[in-house]
């Protein structure tokens, strides 16, 4: 029973609408940022490259380049300060962590292949 | 003692406050609890309250506690508590819960932490100990000297050394309730309570307030400074 209540209080926290995107894509996270009084919107945008833990304490990874340097962020998915999470593309990965991505410079380490691509190929393939 | 409750720890986890920092908390069961006898300056000699809590079968409670509880229209409970100059106007046969704080409240949280049994002095008092490696053999985790030499010729009177650790009364100071929920009689507090989940704690208002306190009228034109003065 008591772990029903946890339960509860933590599931009451949980984004009404929960982030559609998995491990490849390409996302803009809008976060807020409070600066002085004022509160605005950052947005970081990356390719997610992992996700971990389950409930309110699940995390997902953004990793981008920025001015040549690989940055990585890691945004609560349930965090409130994260106020919504945009996916430009579909990515086709065989891992659920894509650390491998580290290694890679350029052009390799931003290109993941079209999800929707992949799947008309295989369709178009079979159908022909 | 102005206000308190005797209530049941349930466990922990984690909410978000306003501004979205996840925060860890201890829930707690805090009700009903029935209000027994009232004691008051003239007849007893000083002003209290006496409240019972978790509900219990009545042939599993000794006949003069029974007795006692009968007298003030309360119903079997496992626990009773008296609490000091009770700063709320109660009645003997009434129930209080976890409305009795607010959130924002800074309480105090008496429980007794869990048992440890035989501890050596590493666990129990955190030494040292020696080395794992570089030629050490057999002194890992002992304690060393406890005494000089002829003189004085006798161990120092409560000088450190292993033995049973834990199952003792604990009080933590100032935790601070993130949140109320009078629909399950439950406390959020923020952090640790002593003790394991299912054991009893005694929540009450802090003794000893953190600077920049403000009492729970005075605080919503109040609210930003005091939040500012609280880090």
């Amino acid at each position: 029973m008591n772990q029903v209540l946890l339960d509860k209080i933590e599931s009451e926290q949980f984004r009404k609408t929960p982030a559609d995107f998995s491990v490849g894509d390409t996302v803009r996270v809008h976060t807020k940022v409070v600066e002085g009084d004022k509160e605005r919107i950052q947005i970081f945008s990356g390719v997610v490259i992992g996700k971990r833990g389950h409930g309110l304490n699940e995390t997902f990874t953004v990793r981008r380049i920025s001015y040549g340097e690989g940055v990585e962020r890691v945004f609560p998915i349930h965090s409130p300060r994260v106020e919504k999470v945009e996916v430009e593309r579909h990515g086709a990965v065989r891992r659920a962590k894509l650390t491998y991505l580290r290694q890679r410079l350029g052009k390799a380490a931003t290109l993941v292949k079209e999800k929707e691509t992949h799947a008309a190929k295989t369709g178009n393939s079979q159908g022909a | 003692m102005p206000l308190g409750l005797l209530g049941k720890k349930l466990g922990q986890t984690q909410v978000y406050d306003a501004k979205g920092v996840l925060t860890p908390v201890t829930v707690v069961l805090a009700g009903p609890n029935r209000v027994l006898q009232c004691k008051t300056d003239k007849t007893d000699g000083y002003n209290a309250v006496q409240l019972g809590f978790d509900d219990q079968k009545e042939r599993r409670v000794t006949k003069p506690l029974l007795g006692h509880l009968k007298k003030f229209n309360g119903p079997a409970v496992k626990r009773v508590k008296e609490f000091r100059d009770f700063s709320k106007e109660v009645k003997p046969g009434e129930a209080v819960g976890a409305g009795l704080f607010a959130p924002g409240d800074y309480v105090d949280a008496i429980g007794v932490t869990k048992g440890r049994g035989f501890e050596g002095v590493v666990g129990r008092h955190a030494f040292r100990g020696g080395d794992a490696t570089h030629g050490a053999k057999g002194w890992h985790r002992r304690s060393g000297a406890i005494g000089q030499r002829l003189f004085p010729g006798t161990v120092m009177r409560g000088m450190r050394m292993p033995g049973h650790m834990g199952q003792v009364k604990r009080t933590v100071q100032n935790l601070q309730v993130v949140a109320v929920r009078e629909a399950e009689n439950v406390l959020l507090i923020k952090g640790a309570i002593p003790g394991a989940e299912g054991d009893y704690v005694v929540i009450r208002e802090a003794k000893k307030r953190p600077k920049g306190w403000r009492p729970h009228a005075e605080r919503p034109e109040n609210v930003k400074k005091s939040e500012g003065k609280k880090k």
